[in-house]
């Protein structure tokens, strides 16, 4: 990730900054509702858009039977996204994807993989999805990944902390994570779904970001519930007051459940209308997916041909 | 990364008004009458043209209200079923032909095509669908009512086919028949919906639509083959309907203005108050009745909160109405954008500090999202309603200045209130004086959920069982009758020695007070004998009545059952003097000995029935589409006049003062001209009865005089009147001014003694408050 901004820093432990922070879950729903029906994208501001969404994805592959095999599929199916006759229909010359991202176990084939490409892997850490083991674990494990070759670390923080409101043991465990990164980007994952109240979302953001994160994420993909629009305008919103307070923009990834190209375009919208154009780019804002990709080439080829696409006319990953 | 432009498609509307050839006649006893004279139905957002409508004359008027009285009959005998059915059908037409609603909507109004297709349309569905539901229920859950007959219906712009809805669903589902004129402007969905009735086989002369300017809507109004008229606008043009129809005994009810205050708490969500503040005063352009357009924000948080406002202001689109992507649309007239800009002009010239959105379209009535900052409530901008997208915003320390600043206005329709404080939220809502109060949300609406107005934004409420009420009136007629129900007197009878020369006085703040006046009147008997004296009331009397009544606060706060242990011992102290009463009866007023027994039984009876209610006629949980707790809570109208009738001293003022209190109102009571002794009488059992001073007020003298005075009180929210014809037009005609509620009784006689409306009276003595509480953790 080469960001231009400036790396956010953090900030001390500083609870005055989300102590008062009450969030009214209604009110957040019924923007989210109406935010979709208040802005659109059609024709070739919509396949601009979406372009603009394939260069977000984290392409993702997270399961049990990964393999060296199916990653490298991954790995290739990131440089290539789209298929070029529609790429040089759309005048697009070249595109990848934001990154791909994997378990600490497959980094090693996806560098193979990815070669000279400059391609970041980001790996999930810390005991992903459900973190449950020691910090010393954690930390050790981030350095391994770094090592081994990620540039982006997807961390998850303990949910027990949050629930539990142990807001500064929270603070500890992220700020550690962040110096085990080093010059790795760091994603905080708080899982989301696994958070009772939206009030200790904006809490756990807060926290997550003085801490020193780069960019904060939705969810492991493995909750029940994973990205939803109510919950990421109360993360984005967070992230909006910490830049008035600090200067410091710090990036969104959204992930899990978002399979459509016409979910994709709402949190962009979400994103442009929060946090404004600035983070409407691959280096404050990542879409976590793995479906997402194969339904955006196929409104891409509806656009180009006028036809509605199949599946299996764009290759897989 | 820009939008570009996502423009919905005009065709099909434009070839529904093609199919009319552009032209379109009055929708009268199931059929079309074309007229020459016409007028142009405008798109505002471009200035075009979109068809001619025909301006209705007084002779059209006539001829749909004939075919609504014509069709009437049939309509009522049709039952709950068909009536349902019918109901039921048009709902589902408009769902059917909801994007030609929609976009024909947008046009005409200059609405966003959002606002039409996500919010107005489906609301006008959901009303018809709710109120087939109450068509179908009519016979079993308001089975003492019926009918009022043929309605008189006037509509404004602001939602063209959506306050249609709210109009002629409960209109058609209680069995009446009607006609409805739609605001000129925004005619051409009315008309649709005429084409949809037609289609739906809806029998002839049902429904009536009739197109026109104002002159249209007053002759409707003033049309003596209508029994009630429901009408929508400005507070100045209800006036007027109210005045043109003061003693005519048509029902009315009146939706007017608003400037609705916009409360924030500290601990509200901030980021969730700067998007309600959206929805509240940048939705529909601002052409909101309810639109919370005074924003008062506690000073600890104001800043920030201004901050928020002014960058998401920047962040607002205007355009034209049928992107998809914009977030308002154009104003309905170019009439209505001098009115805005001349406000906003009045604003600047006060020095208000001004912010607004820099970018929107040229040509068309486009009028910038604009937010005035650090006002005071004697800014002309932050008094009247402007009816446009224009925000005031001022601060407040306590939640005790909050309200009363939010009460500092003649409007009451509606309310918003944000806070993560349950206990401050229910705290404040009971305490604001609006028909609604959205709490963490704002302009929400419901069929099942009652809409309507405080003080000068209106009376009657439209929407669930309260707004039924408008559409309905008792079954039992006998009710009120031509003829007197008094009992006959005597002229023979003799005045009883008193021992001491005993002199009642005005009753007022719990103490026994001198008429202003220094005169006395004296009382006779029917042998003309004077029986005794009482105090000539005057102007200042009432004066000083209505401040005692209004400083008596804490009556209303008591509980129901608090109310009642002391109505209750009323009934107790009046039983124990019944003797004495008893021959007040016999002697002042001539009555037999088993007369005023009689009337003494009743009475105290009466007593323990409205004292059984005053902890029973509760509210209701509306069952509302959203997420959330809406309340319908009973409210007491505050200080409420009454006039006694002359018949039955001690009756009368017992079954007017009783329900009245009992329901939490403070009352200042104008007993019966001719015999005033009973009520005076009555003030000794107050006194020891623990009600608290200022709760009954009681002034003596010239009954219409003191009428009127009462009447003319700005103070005084409500009044009922019985006497005669002309002093019923009286009071109605002078209640217009503060658009007090008022009841009357039109010369007639009610029948005291078996109290035929007993649970009238306590919805007299009330005002439906809706609170919405939405919920999720």
């Amino acid at each position: 990730m080469d960001l231009n901004e400036k790396r956010n820093e953090g900030l001390p432990f500083s609870p005055e900054y989300f102590d008062h922070l009450n969030i009214n879950r209604s009110a957040v729903e019924r923007r989210a509702a109406s935010l979709p029906g208040r802005r659109t994208v059609k024709k070739e501001y919509q396949a601009a858009w979406l372009l603009r969404a394939i260069s977000c994805i984290d392409l993702t592959t997270l399961a049990g039977d990964d393999t060296a095999g199916n990653v490298q599929r991954l790995c290739a199916k990131a440089l290539n996204p789209v298929r070029q006759d529609l790429l040089d229909a759309l005048g697009f010359p070249a595109l990848t994807v934001g990154a791909v991202c994997v378990y600490h176990n497959m980094i090693a084939d996806a560098r193979k993989a990815l070669g000279h490409s400059g391609l970041p892997i980001a790996a999930v850490s810390t005991g992903f999805p459900a973190g449950k083991i020691s910090l010393e674990q954690k930390l050790d494990e981030i350095r391994r990944s770094v090592e081994a070759g990620a540039s982006e670390i997807d961390i998850v923080i303990s949910r027990d902390l949050v629930i539990n409101n142990q807001w500064e043991e929270l603070y500890r465990e992220v700020k550690l994570s962040r110096e085990a990164c080093g010059d790795a980007h760091m994603k905080t994952i708080l899982a989301t779904g696994e958070i009772p109240t939206l009030t200790k979302v904006a809490k756990a953001s807060w926290v997550s970001m003085m801490a020193g994160s780069d960019f904060i994420k939705t969810s492991t993909g493995k909750e029940s519930v994973n990205a939803t629009l109510p919950v990421s305008l109360v993360m984005v919103r967070a992230i909006r007051d910490y830049y008035e307070l600090t200067g410091t923009k710090i990036g969104y990834k959204p992930a899990g459940g978002i399979q459509k190209a016409k979910q994709a375009l709402d949190f962009l919208i979400l994103i442009k209308e929060e946090l404004g154009n600035d983070w409407l780019n691959n280096q404050l804002f990542r879409f976590g997916a793995s479906s997402l990709l194969g339904d955006i080439e196929r409104q891409l080829e509806h656009y180009v041909t006028g036809r509605y696409s199949a599946g299996y006319r764009h290759a897989m990953a | 990364m820009e939008y570009g432009p996502a423009p919905e498609s005009d065709k099909n509307a434009m070839e529904f008004l093609d199919k009319h050839r552009r032209s379109f006649g009055l929708y009268i006893n199931g059929k079309w009458v074309s007229k020459k004279d016409t007028f142009p139905a405008v798109n505002p957002a471009s200035g075009e043209t979109l068809a001619q409508l025909a301006e209705a004359s007084s002779e059209d008027v006539d001829a749909a209200v004939k075919a609504a009285q014509k069709a009437l009959p049939e309509w009522v005998k049709a039952g709950r079923a068909e009536r349902a059915r019918y109901l039921y059908a048009l709902a589902r037409q408009v769902q059917k032909h909801s994007r030609l609603f929609a976009v024909l909507e947008s046009l005409d109004n200059g609405k966003p095509i959002r606002e039409t297709r996500d919010i107005d349309i489906p609301l006008v569905a959901r009303h018809f669908y709710h109120h087939a539901g109450w068509a179908q229920l009519m016979d079993t859950e308001l089975r003492d009512f019926k009918e009022i007959g043929v309605v008189g219906q006037i509509i404004p712009w602001n939602f063209p086919l959506l306050m249609l809805s709210w109009k002629i669903a409960p209109a058609l589902a209680m069995g009446n028949t009607l006609v409805l004129k739609p605001a000129e402007q925004t005619s051409l969905t009315a008309l649709l919906f005429a084409e949809i009735c037609h289609n739906v086989g809806l029998p002839k002369g049902v429904v009536n639509i009739i197109t026109g300017h104002g002159s249209v809507g007053a002759a409707l109004a003033n049309h003596p083959g209508i029994q009630k008229i429901a009408f929508t606008g400005s507070t100045e043009v209800g006036k007027i309907i109210r005045r043109d129809t003061a003693g005519s005994g048509k029902k009315l009810s009146l939706e007017l203005g608003g400037k609705s205050p916009f409360i924030v708490f500290e601990d509200a969500d901030l980021d969730s108050v700067v998007e309600g503040v959206v929805d509240a005063i940048w939705f529909n352009q601002g052409q909101v009745c309810c639109a919370g357009s005074r924003l008062l924000a506690q000073e600890s948080i104001a800043d920030r909160l201004y901050e928020k406002l002014k960058a998401r202001l920047q962040k607002l689109v205007v355009g034209n109405p049928l992107d998809k992507g914009i977030d308002m649309g154009a104003v309905v007239s170019p009439e209505q954008l001098k009115t805005i800009t001349s406000f906003v002009d009045k604003g600047k010239n006060e020095g208000s500090e001004v912010w607004q959105l820099e970018n929107i379209p040229s040509g068309g009535c486009f009028f910038p999202p604009t937010l005035f900052l650090n006002v005071s409530p004697a800014s002309v901008i932050v008094q009247e309603e402007i009816f446009g997208p224009v925000l005031v915003a001022m601060t407040f320390r306590s939640h005790q200045e909050a309200i009363k600043l939010a009460n500092n206005t003649r409007y009451g329709l509606a309310a918003s209130l944000w806070t993560e404080n349950i206990n401050l939220a229910l705290d404040v809502a009971p305490k604001i004086k609006a028909g609604t109060v959205w709490i963490n949300t704002t302009n929400v609406f419901d069929a099942a959920s009652g809409f309507g107005g405080y003080r000068e934004s209106g009376f009657g409420r439209e929407g669930g069982l309260e707004g039924l009420m408008e559409y309905v009136k008792p079954r039992n007629e006998k009710a009120f009758a031509e003829k007197s129900f008094a009992f006959k007197v005597s002229g023979s009878t003799k005045t009883r020695g008193e021992a001491l020369d005993r002199t009642p006085k005005m009753y007022i703040g719990g103490k026994q007070a001198r008429p202003d006046s220094g005169y006395s009147l004296q009382v006779l008997n029917p042998a003309g004998q004077v029986a005794g004296e009482v105090g000539e009331g005057s102007r200042k009397d009432i004066r000083n009545a209505v401040e005692a009544a209004q400083a008596a606060g804490k009556w209303a706060e008591n509980t129901g059952h608090a109310r009642a242990q002391v109505i209750y011992y009323i009934a107790e102290n009046l039983s124990a003097r019944k003797k004495e009463f008893e021959e007040r009866l016999t002697d002042a007023c001539g009555y037999s000995a088993k007369d005023a027994t009689l009337e003494l039984s009743r009475s105290i009876d009466r007593i323990f029935t409205y004292a059984a209610y005053a902890d029973k006629y509760d509210g209701r949980v509306h069952n509302t589409t959203s997420r959330n707790v809406t309340l319908a809570m009973n409210e007491p109208l505050g200080v409420l006049g009454i006039v006694c009738p002359e018949e039955f001293p001690l009756l009368g003022f017992v079954g007017t003062v009783i329900p009245a209190i009992a329901m939490g109102n403070n009352v200042v009571v104008i007993p019966s001209e001719s015999a005033p002794l009973s009520a005076t009488d009555f003030y000794q059992v107050l006194d020891t009865s623990d009600v608290p001073g200022g709760t009954v007020n009681i002034i003596t003298g010239p009954k219409e005089t003191l009428a009127t005075e009462l009447a003319r009180h700005y103070d005084v929210e409500g009044i009922w009147y019985f006497g005669t014809q002309e002093g019923s037009k009286n009071v109605e005609m002078l209640s217009t001014d503060s658009m007090k509620r008022s009841w009357v009784n039109y010369g007639k006689h009610y029948d005291w003694l078996t109290n035929p409306l007993e649970k009238e009276f306590l919805r007299k003595a009330c005002e439906v408050k809706n609170i919405w509480v939405p919920y999720g953790a």
